[in-house]
């Protein structure tokens, strides 16, 4: 199944916004650090994208995101 | 005071439930009000008998034929459970168990693995599925049925032991892993139960049981009722032992 970006960001967004931080404060640029969203919030966001996207992410694809940006080019990637 | 979370609507799914521990295990957790995933690998006929034990007391159950040493079970089990209860699985039992009793010396390969991989490989496969819908729903209960022999030395046993052993530490570590997002993952260690498994045991071994008597599956099935209710909350990574004193 394909997806835009903006509704991979909206849907990524949405769900880090549901493990803690101030939906202001998660930007593309943000880093995952930054927002406090440790590896469980990882692999809970790599479940949503799987159950909506068909998008599979391993361990080593999760390892490589640093930036809510780079979760959110991979997620778009793998859809197309 | 934080307060109990209120459960979320679940199902449950008790491997190797056809008989013994694990039947006792499904019929406790269905008097919960749990629907009840009754796995079974060989004998559909008493696994059929368990559910209709529990449909007879107003439960809700499903048998479902999967031999956890493979690879698919996890997802074919858990496709299963929640396509017959139309809820995810919250609650897991990791029960299923075999032996294959030999001094090391004698023991073989064959023997080693197939222990293994039924006892320990099938139930991290299992909860590794189970955590995809636990995590989302912020709820989950896995218990573990590990053994005294996990815990103290049993000749004969190594292949066993070693897989109920690694039981425990796998589940002590995915206590830690999971515990906050509402998730706890314990174990429970029978010593000699009254069961199948049991019977070519001498019964002269019972003077070396505390209690001096073998235990019932009911008494297992207590504990993890337990475990997976929502009293059991704040009990994570813990190992209860059943066993009338013998691990003590």
């Amino acid at each position: 199944m394909s997806a835009t970006t903006e509704q991979v960001e909206s849907r990524v967004i949405e769900t880090l916004a549901s493990f803690g931080p101030d939906i202001s404060l998660i930007t593309r640029d943000a880093t995952f650090e930054e927002l406090d969203i440790d590896s469980l919030d990882l692999v809970e966001l790599a479940q949503v994208v799987e159950d909506d996207y068909g998008v599979i992410l391993k361990g080593e694809d999760m390892k490589e995101l640093k930036k809510v940006g780079d979760a959110i080019d991979l997620i778009v990637s793998r859809a197309e | 005071m934080a307060e109990l979370s209120a459960r979320p609507e679940g199902c449950a799914l008790v491997t190797g439930a056809s008989r013994g521990i694990g039947a006792a295990i499904a019929r406790s957790l269905a008097r919960d009000g749990w629907p009840v995933a009754v796995n079974y690998r060989s004998d559909g006929d008493a696994a059929a008998g368990v559910v209709a034990d529990i449909e007879q007391a107003d439960g809700r159950a499903v048998a479902l034929a999967a031999d956890v040493a493979g690879p698919a079970a996890a997802d074919e089990l858990f496709a299963g459970a929640e396509s017959h209860f139309g809820v995810p699985v919250l609650a897991l039992v990791n029960n299923a168990g075999i032996s294959a009793d030999n001094l090391i010396s004698l023991l073989g390969d064959e023997e080693w693995q197939n222990v293994l991989d039924t006892n320990l490989t099938g139930a991290f496969r299992l909860t590794r599925r189970a955590l995809k819908s636990m995590l989302r729903a912020r709820f989950g209960r896995i218990v573990n049925i590990s053994s005294v022999v996990g815990l103290r030395a049993n000749p004969g046993q190594a292949n066993y032991a070693a897989a109920k052993a690694g039981l425990i530490a796998m589940t002590k570590t995915v206590a830690v892993e999971v515990a906050r997002r509402g998730i706890t993952a314990n174990a429970v260690a029978p010593g000699w139960i009254d069961t199948d498994m049991t019977s070519g045991v001498e019964s002269g071994l019972i003077v070396n049981i505390p209690a001096r008597r073998p235990g019932t599956p009911e008494e297992v099935a207590a504990c993890v009722s337990f475990l997976v209710s929502d009293a059991a909350g704040y009990v994570n990574g813990a190992v209860l032992s059943v066993d009338g004193g013998l691990a003590a």
